[in-house]
Order: structure tokens, then C-alpha cells, then sequence
């Protein structure tokens, strides 16, 4: 306890067991009264304790920490470790184990966490004497948010919880074979900046690196120095604001048509803090093959990983942005600029209107998420979960502020969402938490809704209801002859439901009660459910069909408007 | 393109499951093993690995470097092809005494390498080779033609590197040496 409280936590999403008992026996003693310094939240499955805690983590830049126990305990925060490892997100899991000396016995509860958990996590360590707590506890803190950040699992076994030592506090800042933030090289920045003094046609792409690394102020007077546009990835949304003139749109498979088909004209893109997820890229033999192509990201793995390099620039963007800025000559690039106008108002004109203002039949997810983009003034945070969901609500919502995208980017981990936003409800006080929902990926983690019952947490709940699994269906439409193998869903009555939950319920199906509904959602004290009856087969377009070059971007389905 | 034989060099901490985290990499980027050595390095708890492998794609020989050198425990990884390096390996082999009697080219073919008897008895003569692979290797199959081999094993190849430079030991040395000039500016920082 006197480790995390050492380490500044204050938020601990966890779930007991039998193996973590003397851990939440301490617990008890530290979350009430003198001592206490936690405030511990009770979820109601565990794979909700670690959501809970990346929606923690993005809001906030802190680290999220869980508490659990061992065998079906942690294994249900797994899938939540290999999504914060691929969307490097800063976690710290503190798992119960069964006593080292009943280790390897296949006892009650017992999971070889060890081997399980490496591949998936950025450190995983046994715990195996109390006095090495301090130690591996500042030691995983430190790991977890330095570098590339990452989950890191600590696995606690019993008798490690019971014994006693004296604790010494113990400060780790420094791993002999860890280095956390390479220094730039100034060669390399060299070359980068020449390469960028003499392009007619830059173009950055960026990433939640620039989150991560707190340096959206320094990527904005990089970017007007040189006068950059900048097409952004689903992740990296919030790391230069919606309204920034030099912003031209969302990256990726459905992202916006004029970044994804005018990467292909730049004579030379930076990337800065991404990683060319294949989302973005498209097919590889086609990609980027005209540009000269700089690499920004403190992470050495992933450079020439996807996409082969010519500057590579291995470095913390907080500190090699500034020192870009200065190599770099003020430009001006309006022409090229300019060029982005034509395909912004050919999607405008043929997808996005008809997405967020359609003039007749059901409602559609697009209007939907600008109805409440509308009401916040893209001050809010935007949770996601997962699907057609997620690609309409990170298309149509707007992000003036800093860390305010939160949604499984890398590992796409439906029934995300919910635990994600409640999550984010402990850090962000001021900004309201608005998450969007299929009713596949709410129905995965649906008992959450006790958690929001009993810690009164504000989310705002907006489920996008249209009996389908939306995105697998579109596919199965466009890929496999509308062969629809079970992707129609039945769903209950969420009325009820929320009933039972003491959360306030309101459901629209006539679009010309949704901005009122959505003021009432806004304006309520505590937790809303908003259910908004969808159009069951609408597709969410533009789209580069999977395997396919990002100059193949599709407007409409069954045809090649690229 | 033919194949090529790279040796890769991993220094890590001497910490559990780090074997496992290492060849974890291996599988996932479909990459076959064909030998691994781990033992103590020179340097203090540091463990050493010689990994060789036969790959055709440099460029998928640096990302698994890579990604090997990302996971925390390890301190440095790279690859080498053969001419960068010193290698050595050993193998045993246990023949049948009967067979060698009978053709006497086997003991010439033996000889020829370097190698020694550990034991000869009327049944079996066990045979120690310390040699390269590709020396190994060929006495193997040259044996094997006479199907004498009783029981044949071999080391996994042990490397050590070419030039005047000890990466591993610049390597921690100037990382240390950061980290203090770090900490001490930091203590500058809160004393001004």
C-alpha cells in the first residue's frame, strides 16, 4: 500500500479473489478513515477493472492501476493487457498468485501468469519476497509510463502478501537495459530538415505519440513553421485540434478521403508518434512509394517495421519537435494546401452530408455523433466502442482539447467502451464523458452498467442501436454476398434494464428529437443512457477495402470513385 | 536468393522466463532456430546468447533484431554474418567400433578434423569435434554413409565478434554514464 501511494496512485479498479485477500485486507485500512489514500472501485467483471483503467490512463496521462486476483482473476484482464500493449497505454495489473511454494502444482486458481502475460506486456515480473515490493512496484510504475508507454503485470504471490519485512522505500528511475527516451541524433535531424527545407508538397501523419508524449503545442509550431497539413490517425485525433487549419482529416481504412488519397502525391511525409498501423497504410507495394518518408517515434522497433525509412529520428517527439522546428525554414505551401479542397468538398458533398444530415428515413449513426459533436462544441471526451460505432463516432466528433479520443485502436476490442468511459469519469471531472455504443459491444460488458450505478459515474451513454453487428455485417454485404451469418442480433429492452439500474433512460427514433435529447443527456447530473433507434443496414463509407492501395478509397460501396 | 546463415548476439539480465520472451519473437515472426547457445557473459549477470538462423530477408533479420532489443530485460541484440565473427562449436559422436574396424577411411575422416577420443571400447568409440558448423556438418555426412553413428550431438554454435569495439560494454557504460549526468542535473535543477 505505502508502494502505490509512493508511486501517487489514488484510483484502483480491481475485483477480490482468494488470492489477493491479504492485499484487500490492507486495503480496507487504506481506502477509509486515517489512513486512508485510495479510492477503490469495485467493477463487476474484471475484464471492466482494466478498461476502466486505460480510459483512466488516456484521459489522464497517469497510470491505471488493477487489482485482482490470480487464475480466471487476471486471465479476464488479459485481453485488456494486449490492447493497452498495442495502443501503448500506461497500466499496471497487480495480480494475486497462489504461494511460491505451491507454484507449479496446478493449484486452486493457479495460472503460469509468467508465460502468459510476456508476450502481451512491456514487463511482467513475480513478486516472490516482500522486501522486493518497493522495488518491482516504482519499478513497474516507471516502466509502464516511460518510453513507449505499456501495461506491466506484477504477479503476487500469497505468501510474498502475508509475510513482513520493513518497507524501505524504493525510487527506480533507471533500467541498465531500458532506455526510455532516446536522445534525437543530430545527423538525422539534420537530414530530416533538409529533406523537409525542400519539399513542394510535406505532409505529416500523426499519431498518439504526440499525445503520449504531451507535445501537441510543440507539433502545432512545427507544423505552421513549416506549413505542414497534417492527416492524423484514429488515435492520434486529439493530439492537434479538429478546427487547426493545417488538420486535413482522420487517416485510415475510413478515414477522410483527402489524407488518405493526397499521402500518395506528398513528396515528403514525416510520421510522427504512429506506427503505420495496416489500417492506415492499405497495401504496402503501393504505399508511400512516390515520398521520401521521415520517422518520428521513440520506439526503435518501429522503424522500417511497415514502411521503409529514409530519416529515421528514434526520440521522445517532445523534445525533437523543438529542435525540428528551429532546422526547419518557414514556408509557405498554400497551393498544396489548397489542393485538399477539391476531395474535402467531394466527400462532404457525397458522404458526409448524407451521413449527419439525411433528410428522411431512420436515424443514422453520422447524425447521431454530430448531434452531441454539435452540443459539446468538441469539448468532450469521445469514448468508443468498437465497429461501425467507433468509425462514425471518430469521423463526426471533434476534439478541441488534448487526450480526448479514447477507443481500441491497434487490437479492436469490443466491450470497450463502457468500461473504458467509466474509467475516464475518475480523471475527467470538468469535461463531460460521452461514450458511443453498438449494442454488440455493450451487451460484452453489460454488467458494468452496476459499476455506474453504484459509483454514480457521469457517463453519458449513447448507444447506437441497430440489431446488427454492424461493421461484420457491412462486410459480409460488400464481401460475401450479403451472406448475413449471424451478425442480426436480438436485444432487450434497455428501458427496463436501465430501470434496474437507476439510470436515467431516454430513447429517440425521430431525428427531429434528437438535439433535445441529446441537451437532457448533457445537461443530467449523473449517468445517461441515451438509446438512438439506428437504420439497420447503413454502411459507414469512405472505405479502402481490406488488402486493398489507399489510392482505391471507395466513396460509395460497388464503386471505385477513388 | 539463397539462403543466408546470420548469428545473432542478445545480452540480457539474468532474469526468469527471459529465454522464453526471447524465442517468443522467433515464433512470431515465423523465423525457424537452428541453433542457440545461452550462457554467462563476461560482464556481471549478464547472460549471452548465440542465435544462428537461415534467412533470405535481411530486412526481416533487423525487425526481429529489433524486437528483440525492445523487450526490457534485454540489454543489446545484432546480427552478424560469418565473416564478422569467430565461431566454434562441438559436437559429440558415438560410432560403432565394428563398422570403424572395417573401414578404416572413417578413422582417416575422423583424424582430419579436430578431434579427440574420449573412450574406445570394443562396442562404441565416442569422438569429440571442436570445429564450425559447416565442418561439423560434413563430417556428419560423411559418417552417417557408413551408418556408424550410434548417438551424434552438437553444442549450438558459440560466437564471439570481430573488431575492436565491445558494444555491449560501451553500450552500458555510456547508458549509465547518461543516467547520471541525468540525475545530477536534475539535482542542479532542484537546487537553482
Amino acid at each position: 500500500m505505502e508502494s502505490l501511494k509512493a508511486q501517487g496512485v489514488q484510483t484502483i479498479f480491481g475485483y477480490p479473489g482468494g488470492s489477493i485477500m491479504p492485499v484487500y485486507d490492507a486495503l480496507y485500512d487504506y481506502t477509509r478513515g486515517e489512513k486512508k489514500a485510495f479510492d477503490h472501485i469495485l467493477v463487476r467483471h474484471e475484464q471492466g477493472a482494466i478498461h476502466a483503467a486505460q480510459g483512466f490512463a488516456r484521459v489522464s496521462g497517469a497510470v491505471g492501476t488493477v487489482i485482482v486476483t490470480s487464475g480466471p482473476g487476471v486471465a479476464n484482464t488479459l485481453t485488456g493487457v494486449a490492447d493497452a500493449m498495442i495502443d501503448s497505454t500506461p497500466v499496471v495489473v497487480i495480480a494475486g498468485q497462489v504461494g511460491v511454494g505451491v507454484l507449479g502444482s496446478d493449484a486452486f486458481q493457479e495460472l503460469d501468469l509468467i508465460t502468459v502475460a510476456q508476450p502481451i506486456c512491456k514487463w511482467v515480473y513475480q513478486i516472490r519476497r516482500p522486501e522486493d515490493i518497493p522495488w518491482a512496484v516504482s519499478k513497474a510504475y516507471y516502466l509502464a509510463k516511460s518510453g513507449r508507454p505499456g501495461p506491466v503485470v506484477l504477479d503476487f504471490p500469497k505468501n510474498a502478501q502475508v509475510s513482513k519485512c520493513d518497507y524501505m522505500p524504493s525510487t527506480v528511475n533507471f533500467v541498465r537495459s531500458y532506455i526510455a527516451s532516446p536522445l534525437p541524433k543530430d545527423d538525422a535531424m539534420r537530414e530530416a530538415a533538409a529533406l523537409l527545407n525542400s519539399a513542394q508538397k510535406p505532409l505529416a501523419l500523426v499519431g498518439q505519440g504526440v499525445e503520449l508524449g504531451g507535445a501537441q503545442e510543440e507539433l502545432k509550431t512545427f507544423l505552421e513553421k513549416a506549413d505542414i497539413p497534417a492527416g492524423r490517425t484514429m488515435l492520434g485525433l486529439s493530439a492537434l485540434p479538429s478546427n487547426h487549419p493545417l488538420n486535413v482529416g482522420m487517416l485510415g481504412m475510413h478515414g477522410n478521403l483527402a489524407p488518405n488519397l493526397k499521402q500518395q502525391e506528398a513528396d515528403v511525409v514525416i510520421a510522427i508518434g504512429m506506427r503505420f498501423s495496416d489500417r492506415v497504410t492499405g497495401n504496402l507495394n503501393t504505399y508511400l512509394k512516390q515520398a521520401k518518408v521521415i520517422h518520428l517515434d521513440i520506439d526503435n522497433a518501429e522503424i522500417d517495421k511497415n514502411v521503409k525509412t529514409d530519416v529515421a529520428i528514434v526520440a521522445d517527439c517532445k523534445e525533437a519537435l523543438p529542435m525540428l522546428t528551429a532546422l526547419v525554414h518557414k514556408a509557405d505551401h498554400k497551393a498544396w494546401r489548397d489542393s485538399f479542397a477539391p476531395l474535402n468538398e467531394r466527400e462532404q458533398s457525397r458522404v458526409i452530408e448524407k451521413a449527419i444530415h439525411p433528410q428522411s428515413g431512420p436515424l443514422l449513426m453520422g447524425e447521431v455523433v454530430n448531434a452531441v459533436a454539435e452540443a459539446t462544441q468538441g469539448m468532450g471526451v469521445t469514448v468508443t466502442d468498437v465497429g461501425q460505432n467507433q468509425l462514425f463516432a471518430t469521423r463526426y466528433s471533434r476534439y478541441h482539447t488534448p487526450r480526448s479520443i479514447i477507443t481500441s485502436g491497434g487490437l479492436g476490442t469490443m466491450g470497450y467502451g463502457l468500461p473504458a468511459a467509466i474509467g475516464a469519469t475518475f480523471a475527467e471531472k470538468e469535461r463531460p464523458v460521452c461514450v458511443f455504443l453498438g449494442d454488440g459491444g455493450l451487451q460484452m460488458v453489460i454488467q458494468e452498467l452496476g459499476t455506474i450505478m453504484e459509483y454514480h459515474c457521469p457517463v453519458k451513454i449513447v448507444l447506437m442501436n441497430n440489431n446488427f453487428l454492424g461493421n461484420v455485417r457491412q462486410w459480409q454485404n460488400m464481401f460475401f454476398q450479403k451472406r448475413y451469418a449471424f451478425t442480426h442480433m436480438l436485444n432487450p429492452d434497455y428501458a427496463q434494464i436501465c430501470a434496474g439500474y437507476g439510470i436515467a433512460y431516454e430513447r429517440v427514433t425521430d431525428r427531429n428529437d434528437l438535439p433535445a435529447a441529446v441537451e437532457r443527456m448533457l445537461a443530467a447530473k449523473g449517468a445517461y443512457f441515451l438509446e438512438t433507434v439506428i437504420m439497420e443496414e447503413d454502411d459507414v463509407m469512405p472505405m479502402t477495402p481490406p488488402g486493398a492501395s489507399v489510392n482505391d478509397m471507395m466513396l460509395e460501396k460497388e464503386a471505385n470513385n477513388g | 536468393m539463397d539462403k543466408q546463415l546470420y548469428t545473432i548476439l542478445i545480452y540480457s539480465e539474468n532474469v526468469v522466463g527471459i529465454l522464453n520472451l526471447v524465442t517468443a519473437v522467433f515464433t512470431r515472426l515465423q523465423v525457424n532456430i537452428e541453433s542457440l547457445n545461452v550462457s554467462p557473459s563476461g560482464i556481471p549477470n549478464v547472460h549471452k546468447y548465440t542465435v544462428t538462423i537461415f534467412s533470405d530477408d535481411e530486412q526481416q533479420v533487423k525487425k526481429l533484431v529489433k524486437q528483440i532489443e525492445k523487450k526490457v530485460d534485454v540489454i543489446k541484440a545484432d546480427y552478424y554474418l560469418d565473416s564478422e565473427i569467430f565461431t566454434s562449436e562441438v559436437a559429440l559422436f558415438k560410432i560403432s567400433t565394428p563398422i570403424v574396424m572395417a573401414h578404416p577411411e572413417i578413422s582417416r575422416l575422423i583424424r582430419h578434423t579436430d578431434s579427440r577420443m574420449l573412450e574406445v571400447n570394443e562396442t562404441y568409440i565416442s569422438v569429440h569435434v571442436c570445429s564450425s558448423s559447416k565442418i561439423i556438418i560434413e563430417l556428419y555426412k560423411a559418417l552417417a554413409r557408413f551408418k556408424c553413428i550410434l548417438q551424434y550431438t552438437r553444442s549450438g554454435c558459440v560466437a564471439i565478434t570481430r573488431g575492436k569495439e565491445e558494444k555491449v560494454s560501451a553500450f552500458l557504460k555510456e547508458h549509465q554514464n547518461a543516467q547520471l549526468r541525468f540525475m545530477e542535473e536534475g539535482i542542479n535543477n532542484d537546487e537553482a
